[in-house]
């Protein structure tokens, strides 16, 4: 299966990522060559075998449903790039 | 001063032959002289080395002294640090001061050790040449007529190792990023068990993938330093519940009757004749001490590669669309509506290589492929970590090249990204099957370092450095430093 331009553009649109024009031809190329090397996987038999997400297996360990954080709003906005009386500030959403 | 290790820095600590500001001063004086050509840190944090350094003598006066008081080292600058600039190598985190450790610097802090600054990598760890940079690329300081790379992604803690700017570096690896720099630079490098050492504060790739661990000039240091990083976490839901054993405690062990298995797949054709002898003479030097060698089979090796430009995109493309322009990170001028805001935050802010990566994992994840790509990945993945569980119950360790040539030129893989993935073809597997893996110096090819590769079962950590230790108490590959440092 081939990349397209159309691919691209859809795909790029997911990743909230713009690309240029001129580099779709390119993209497209290496995005292909990727999948066409990915596309080994295709020939293998995998029937009953179970997607292994974690390699021990290990199930997520619950805490004490206790309070352990403190606020850092202060600290953690200190590096955002706009915020006002606490909140991120983004373009208008709602006219 | 500058090409001793760890262990002996810290002798000449605590028997009073330097203080740790004199030691501090050292590297970064050697910092401020060198790296101007090598490009290997993004910050020096010449103020708070310093006053660390002057905390660490104090606490030695106090006869409170441990290994690691007052040692130098460096970050790879994929830790967030509190108050310090932490780029992951992207113009995305131009400007961002971490407001938090990650674990990994917590304990480095409390082992009472001196930051000397964050090194350069890749964007976001993903290359394997460190000429994906925002900052700059790094320059192997084996060059000599030819810049060559350093390898990636940890590339920046590698040549500020080899080249004496600091003794001992953290890194990352997630796909081979700690132990082919390792193999390119003349270093020991090693990746733990997935889960054994915490990824809080670990700037994400791919999050089932990464680990951290040690690049170090030897095996000892090595285990030095994972002393100190590992353990389990609360704040890294991955991280494994297990007592952390004393990583020096078996290095001197015998290794009579140790059974090493060499993966027929990894040992062939495409493997250079220059590579072959020198494993050879590694395998001779291990069996003169009593290791046995056998012949094992990987039949899924050759899935390694397809396997993980599947999953490690599609969990990058995940863990990176955090990066909006809304909370930190590098926002665009003006946006004119939210999509513009993404987009163009986006894509001013990421390199090349990292959106490549991003487009394919969203479209390995887009509806209609998961099943095909990344369900099929993570079955595959299955099969390669049931090879090496098959393997493991005859052998300890595994023995394998780490890399398939030494230090390259700058744009030597041409512009297809598949080519610099191929760099990877012996350390990926170990990452999908979570295992621990090393690399060691085992010889050089046209004057250049090249490694060797050990792998070993999971949490089996101190038996890689123990063949480690023994192969370099018997060999001084590791020994050997770029000539004009």
């Amino acid at each position: 299966m081939s990349i397209g331009p159309d691919d691209i553009n859809q795909i790029a649109h997911l990743a909230r990522l713009k690309i240029d024009e001129k580099d779709v031809p390119k993209l497209c190329g290496d995005l292909d060559n990727i999948l066409s090397l990915v596309d080994q996987l295709q020939a293998v038999n995998t029937v009953d075998v179970v997607p292994m997400a974690h390699p021990m297996d290990a199930v997520q360990i619950l805490r004490k449903d206790v309070v352990t954080e403190t606020n850092h709003r202060e600290k953690y906005q200190a590096v955002a790039p706009n915020t006002e009386d606490g909140l991120y500030l983004v373009p208008k959403v709602i006219e | 001063m500058f090409n001793k290790t760890v262990k002996e820095l810290s002798l000449g600590l605590s028997q009073g032959e330097f203080s740790s500001v004199e030691l501090t001063q050292h590297y970064l004086d050697r910092i401020k002289a060198k790296d101007g050509e090598i490009n290997s840190f993004i910050t020096v944090t010449e103020e708070q080395a310093l006053n660390d350094a002057k905390v660490a003598d104090q606490v030695r006066a106090d006869g409170k002294a441990q290994a690691w008081t007052g040692i130098p080292f460096a970050h790879k600058d994929i830790f967030c640090t509190e108050g310090v600039l932490t780029t992951c190598g992207s113009k995305m985190l131009e400007n961002f001061i971490s407001p938090y450790d990650a674990t990994v610097v917590t304990k480095m802090k409390q082992a009472g050790s001196v930051c000397l600054g964050k090194t350069n990598m890749d964007e976001f760890a993903m290359g394997s040449s460190n000429e994906t940079s925002y900052f700059g690329k790094v320059i192997n300081p084996w060059s000599t007529k030819e810049q060559l790379v350093p390898g990636g992604s940890s590339g920046g803690s590698a040549a500020a190792v080899a080249a004496g700017l600091a003794p001992i570096a953290t890194a990352t690896d997630t796909g081979g990023s700690i132990r082919q720099p390792a193999s390119l630079c003349g270093l020991t490098g090693l990746k733990p068990t997935y889960g054994r050492v915490s990824r809080f504060g670990m700037i994400a790739f791919a999050s089932s993938l990464d680990q951290a661990g040690p690049m170090a000039r030897t095996a000892e240091d090595a285990a030095m330093m994972l002393n100190v990083m590992a353990g389990h976490d609360a704040k890294d839901s991955t991280s494994i519940v297990k007592d952390v054993p004393d990583y020096t405690a078996n290095l001197n062990n015998s290794i009579d009757g140790l059974r090493i298995g060499l993966p027929k797949e990894f040992f062939n054709e495409h493997l250079s004749s220059e590579l072959q002898s020198i494993l050879q003479d590694s395998i001779k030097q291990l069996e003169s001490q009593g290791a046995i060698f056998k012949e094992i089979s990987l039949p899924h090796s050759h899935l390694s590669v397809p396997a993980y430009y599947v999953i490690a995109p599609a969990e990058c493309s995940a863990n990176l669309s955090r990066f909006d322009g809304v909370r930190y990170g590098h926002r665009c001028e003006d946006p004119k509506d939210l999509m513009d805001l993404y987009q163009r935050s986006r894509t001013e802010g990421f390199g090349d290589e990292v959106k490549r990566r991003i487009l394919i994992g969203a479209y390995a994840l887009s509806a209609g492929y998961y099943d095909a790509y990344y369900n099929k990945a993570q079955q595959v993945r299955r099969l390669i970590k049931n090879d090496f569980v098959s393997a493991f119950e005859d052998i300890d360790v595994i023995l394998s090249p780490t890399s398939p040539s030494p230090a390259f030129g700058f744009d030597a893989k041409g512009d297809d990204p598949v080519q610099m993935y191929l760099e990877d073809i012996f350390t990926i597997s170990t990452n999908l099957a979570g295992l621990p893996a090393m690399s060691l110096p085992a010889g050089l090819i046209n004057e250049l370092p090249i490694g060797m590769q050990l792998i070993g079962d999971y949490f089996e950590e101190s038996k890689l450095l123990n063949v480690a230790h023994r192969f370099q108490t018997a060999t001084d590959w590791h020994t050997l430093a770029p000539k004009n440092i």
